[in-house]
């Protein structure tokens, strides 16, 4: 027993002016950290406890399944995630080798294609709602310049606006998606690209023995964290659509609005709760990879 | 002169056929706005790709408020600023106080709360909106611009934490030892060697809560409702219920808005691209 103690009491006496300098440090250390802690108790905690307790009600499930509203928000976002991610990720890992090449004009282009990243999402996307204006937007227009016939009526038909709000969000996430990507692509050490010329490897082989390998990682992360923030993707639907026609579009971001907006907040909590089977296993992978 | 291979004019040409079309899409929108802003009413809607007669008219109905849609427009143009910066400075003094203490002091339990913040940063911030709303309506701040503060701090530092929290790991530990030896208080520490060291990462951070909270549109339009209190995009937003909409007035509006932010952009471009994009994504 004595041999147990005796460490401690060993341990205990060198670091004797050690307790008093070390609790000045923690005592600093947790007033600074405190108010953090306080933000999070009183603006994480306290809404997401209020917002489980709220959807506890099994009958706002049953409405909730009873709703088609729901079953096609649902639908709506996976086709959102999984068309819309993949392709905005293809797209920018294509840009971020095109943005390798050394001309003066693609730096330049590299330097206004932020621009979209960089200007607030309302503007813009009033912009391109106009745009799509089946009377007197552009697009239309020209349509009717050029074939003398009407255009579509864009955002009247949910597929279509859907697609639109796809392509919206897009428009506005691809630049920064791109220069990510971009670092990424650029951090590949050019002897790799010399060796595999050497070797007679051009176009696909390139990408496909040098850049993926060294890339994939990098993708996969980008895309796991794109398809998380996404689904909190308000405004690309919201500000475009509204939800409609007919609220045949919204997606899982903007049904928690519209249903606060019927004063049935129980249905919004109930909403966001069933999309958690959704969200935490890409939240649990995200941890397990940034907080290494 | 040499003339330029048949091989090198394809692959420029190629280029070319990747470069025009990603110029349009990215320009496109913009310049909408941009056209319907120096367009007159009537002729903004003719489908010209530039107008007959561009005007300044827009932008003077704007700046003067001649328009019952815009009575408030300099007082919500000042509430962006006034939110957005508060925002700024809140999320920046919170989230350099959290990584100090976590990084530099190792305060106990300092990684579970980074652990913490960083499971808040991947909650979609829209699925916290409703509950954010309710709670806000219980702490009786709903109509207050510190409930918009507040919230926008509360999904900023999360990512502002773990930011500076990356590159405060990467200076010296000697230093801090140093400094303790030669007497320094945590707090000396803090003010003397790690805000001076830490500052193009708090430049980054601080833009980027800034732009975040400047660009915020939903938390905005649920939690302010008065015309007086509102930021200019929820006022744009409320354009839109409108069947009677100016739209011309409105592109201004947007124009005008989206300008400090591109400016900001550019001009920090430098720490941006490296602060943020860099520790975006650890691969």
């Amino acid at each position: 027993m004595s041999t147990i103690a005796l460490p401690d009491t060993d341990a205990v006496r060198p670091t004797k002016p050690a307790p008093r300098r070390l609790s000045a440090t923690q005592a600093w250390g947790l007033i600074l950290i405190t108010p953090y802690i306080l933000i999070f108790l009183l603006f994480v905690i306290y809404p997401i406890g209020y917002g489980l307790w709220l959807a506890r009600h099994p009958y706002s499930y049953e409405k909730l399944y009873e709703d088609p509203i729901f079953a096609r928000s649902v639908m709506n976002t996976l086709v959102f995630l999984i068309v819309g991610i993949n392709l905005k990720m293809m797209i920018a890992l294509g840009l971020a080798e095109f943005f390798t090449r050394q001309r003066v004009w693609i730096r330049w282009l590299s330097v206004l294609f932020i621009l979209p990243w960089a200007v607030p999402s309302i503007p813009t996307i009033l912009s391109m709602r106009f745009m799509l204006n089946p009377e007197w937007g552009i697009i239309n227009t020209i349509i009717f310049n050029l074939t003398a016939e009407d255009g579509p009526n864009w955002l009247n038909d949910p597929t279509l606006a859907l697609s639109l709000a796809i392509v919206v969000h897009i428009w506005k996430s691809l630049p920064f998606w791109t220069l990510i990507l971009l670092s990424g692509r650029l951090s590949i050490s050019t002897d790799l690209y010399e060796a595999a010329s050497v070797d007679g490897a051009t176009g696909w082989n390139r990408f496909r023995y040098v850049t993926w390998p060294s890339m994939q990682t990098l993708y996969i992360t980008c895309t796991l964290l794109s398809m998380i923030w996404t689904l909190g993707d308000f405004n690309s639907v919201y500000l475009l659509t509204g939800g409609g026609p007919a609220d045949l579009t919204h997606v899982l971001a903007t049904l928690g609005i519209r249903y606060l907006r019927l004063d049935e907040v129980d249905m919004a909590m109930a909403s966001i709760v069933c999309a958690l089977p959704l969200v935490l296993p890409l939240v649990y992978f995200m941890m397990k990879r940034l907080s290494k | 002169m040499k003339l330029p291979s048949r091989q090198a004019v394809s692959t420029e040409a190629k280029l070319l056929l990747i470069g025009i079309p990603l110029f349009l899409w990215t320009i496109l929108p913009i310049y909408h706005l941009f056209l319907f802003a120096i367009s007159p009413k009537d002729s903004a809607f003719a489908g010209h790709l530039w107008p007959d007669n561009p005007t300044l008219r827009n932008f003077e109905i704007v700046f003067t408020q001649k328009h019952y849609f815009l009575n408030h427009f300099w007082q919500q143009l000042w509430n962006s600023l006034f939110i957005a910066v508060s925002i700024g400075a809140l999320t920046l003094l919170v989230a350099t106080s959290a990584a100090f203490a976590i990084s530099r002091l190792k305060v106990k339990g300092g990684r579970t709360v980074m652990n913490l913040a960083l499971l808040t940063y991947f909650i979609p911030a829209a699925f916290l909106a409703v509950p954010m709303y309710k709670t806000m309506g219980t702490y009786g701040l709903l109509n207050s611009q510190w409930a918009l503060i507040l919230a926008m701090v509360t999904i900023a530092s999360p990512y502002a934490i773990w930011v500076l929290k990356q590159a405060s790991d990467k200076l010296p530990v000697e230093l801090d030892e140093a400094a303790v030896m030669d007497g320094a208080s945590p707090m000396q520490l803090f003010r003397l060697i790690y805000i001076p060291l830490m500052a193009p990462s708090m430049v980054a951070i601080g833009t980027y809560a800034l732009l975040l909270a400047w660009n915020e549109y939903l938390y905005a339009f649920l939690l302010l409702s008065k015309d007086t209190t509102i930021t200019l995009p929820v006022a744009l937003g409320n354009f839109l219920s409108a069947d009677d909409s100016p739209w011309e007035l409105l592109m201004t509006t947007g124009l005008i808005y989206s300008f400090p932010p591109a400016a900001i952009y550019y001009v920090f471009k430098r720490y941006m691209v490296s602060g943020l994009t860099a520790g975006a994504v650890k691969s």
